[in-house]
């Protein structure tokens, strides 16, 4: 039963990390830039509703909602004010920017909320599941977890796929001058990816602060980097991959914690990335070949 | 007034100046062959033209209204249409896909419909390839469905740059075919080629390019018999 135990453990962290790297995926997949600086969007994100919700008080749900507003007003602002000016430059230039970003974010949080780590009250307020006479408790927050980033998944794949919009992201992937040769406007279309990573980054954010309840600047941080990983397990670029990377890393990180040793787990977790890009390079789903960042 | 007007043109890639001051025009319902070596400029002219690369200096007026700084995505619905070199169809898309993409900018439903049956009236092999990746079609399938890309926004001018590059010569000559017909239907042409000696004998007027520069420029069927062309373009 213990092992049950840990795989759902496994399962619920491995959840937040898909919701992440849906994320990661989304933008990298379309601007093909890597924002690492999604990881600390998701700890404003979890601020908003610890203000909003433990603060003034407001209804947990709305206070969710502000918080997917103020992360979208957040992820467009980052674009269009660090990167779109780079819009053409190396990637590198890219890159250092994005990690700039993130520090500002963490010393701006640092700045306006401090560095105590706040106490972040569930917003899942669901009954537990009991199974096998409570031998066998699942989360309500795990649960709700795991169908939250499945139809986030799900919507999104129909939204690339199905929407004039969404084809209009797929052409901006692949060519920008071409898209753009379509009448597309490339900048909005970018500003509309990281309209919606941003919105997710929010949703993310609540449920990591609720299933592990405590909120510092850094909180964004460290989830950030396993969900970069595991959006590169699963395939950069690919929505499934991010998902299924997500799950998998957080079950190979708690299996490993549990059985293994709670010291090494990272750093399984890391050499299990390297033998899958090893052996493939473009991670479990992706198609093309990973560019060089 | 001519449809599309450039006026004393400069494009700088970083300190490279590209284009070193060009004009030229193009009226309504002409073909116009744009000539020129490799690295002549040619490709950077149409990129100004449709907005993705913005010149130094210099006018561009299509239609009357100046274009020259406007944002290309702006320009597509004006009515002007890019059939890019190397083709650059969206490979991951299914040949309708990319046919779609071209009418992005388009509302009517209806007029879309009509313009699809259109594009798959003139290129059957496209028809019969609607539901393929683009990417798997073959260099001459694809150079098909970038221009069935292009007339999907309803153009009423059409740049194409090297529309014959790297085809077969029975290929070549169904492409020239097809500008003839897109010609003939009322859409004005504004055709780059290497192939110079096809293309003047399909267009009204030419100009020739030589690094950054307008050469020469004349009635096509004059150029053709002109010296220094036929020794530099035509192989004569
Ligand atoms: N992105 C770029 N950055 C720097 N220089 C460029 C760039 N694109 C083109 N050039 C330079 O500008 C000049 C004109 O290039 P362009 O592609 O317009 O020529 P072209 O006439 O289309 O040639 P081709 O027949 O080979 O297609 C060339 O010297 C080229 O090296
Ligand atoms: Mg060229």
């Amino acid at each position: 039963m213990s092992f049950v135990a840990h795989l759902i453990n496994g399962i619920s962290l491995g959840s937040v990390y898909a919701l992440i790297a849906l994320g990661y995926t989304m933008v990298y997949g379309i601007a093909k830039m890597l924002n690492f600086a999604h990881g600390d969007v998701i700890m404003i994100g979890g601020y908003v509703v610890f203000v909003t919700a433990s603060g003034l008080g407001i209804n947990p749900l709305a206070a969710i909602i502000v918080s997917m507003a103020a992360c979208t007003v957040l992820g467009v602002t980052i674009e269009r004010v660090a990167y779109r000016p780079l819009r053409g430059a190396s990637p590198l230039a890219v890159l250092i920017t994005a990690i700039g970003v993130s520090y500002l974010l963490q010393n701006v949080a640092l700045l306006v909320f401090g560095s105590d780590t706040k106490a972040f009250s569930n917003v899942v307020t669901l009954q537990n599941l009991e199974l096998f006479d409570g031998q066998l408790i699942i989360k309500s927050v795990t649960i709700v977890t795991v169908i939250v980033s499945i139809i986030i998944m799900v919507g999104l794949t129909f939204f690339v796929k199905k929407t004039k919009i969404g084809r209009a992201m797929t052409a901006v992937s692949e060519d920008q001058g071409a898209a753009q040769l379509m009448g597309i406007n490339v900048n909005g279309t970018i500003a509309v990816t990281f309209a919606i990573g941003s919105s997710l980054a929010a949703v993310a954010g609540v449920l990591l602060c609720s299933a592990y309840p405590s909120l510092t600047p850094y909180t964004g941080s460290m989830p950030g980097i396993k969900a970069f990983v595991a959006a590169v397990f699963g395939g950069i670029g690919s929505i499934p991959g991010a998902f299924i990377g997500g799950i998998l890393l957080g079950v190979i990180e708690n299996l490993s914690k549990a059985y293994i040793s709670s010291q090494l787990a990272d750093a399984i977790v890391f050499s299990i990335l390297i033998i899958v890009l090893l052996v493939k390079p473009t991670g479990l789903l992706g198609k093309k070949a990973l560019e060089k960042v | 007034m001519a449809m599309l007007e450039v006026k004393d043109l400069h494009v700088h890639y970083g300190v490279i100046e590209a284009i070193k001051g060009i004009s030229f025009e193009v009226e309504q319902g002409e073909v116009i062959a744009l000539i020129g070596a490799n690295g002549a400029g040619k490709t950077t002219t149409l990129h100004t033209v449709t907005g993705l690369i913005k010149p130094t200096s210099g006018s561009i007026i299509f239609e009357g209204k100046d274009i020259t700084r406007t944002p290309g995505y702006k320009i597509v619905p004006m009515g002007m249409a890019h059939v890019p070199e190397g083709r650059r169809v969206f490979a991951q898309l299914s040949v309708y896909d990319n046919l779609m993409m071209g009418a992005y900018t388009r509302k009517d439903k209806n007029e879309i419909k009509e313009n699809l049956h259109m594009v798959y009236e003139r290129f059957p092999r496209l028809e019969e390839r609607k539901t393929q990746m683009a990417g798997t079609l073959s260099g001459g399938e694809q150079q098909m469905l970038a221009m069935g890309r292009a007339l999907m926004s309803q153009p009423s001018i059409i740049l194409m740059d090297e529309p014959s590059m790297g085809l077969s010569p029975i290929f070549v000559n169904e492409i020239f075919d097809i500008i003839k017909r897109v010609s003939q239907s009322g859409t004005t042409v504004l055709l780059v080629e290497q192939n110079a000696k096809k293309a003047l004998a399909i267009a009204d007027r030419a100009y020739v390019l030589e690094t950054g520069m307008i050469s020469l420029e004349g009635d096509a069927g004059e150029l053709m018999h002109n010296d220094a062309v036929k020794k530099a373009y035509l192989g004569e």
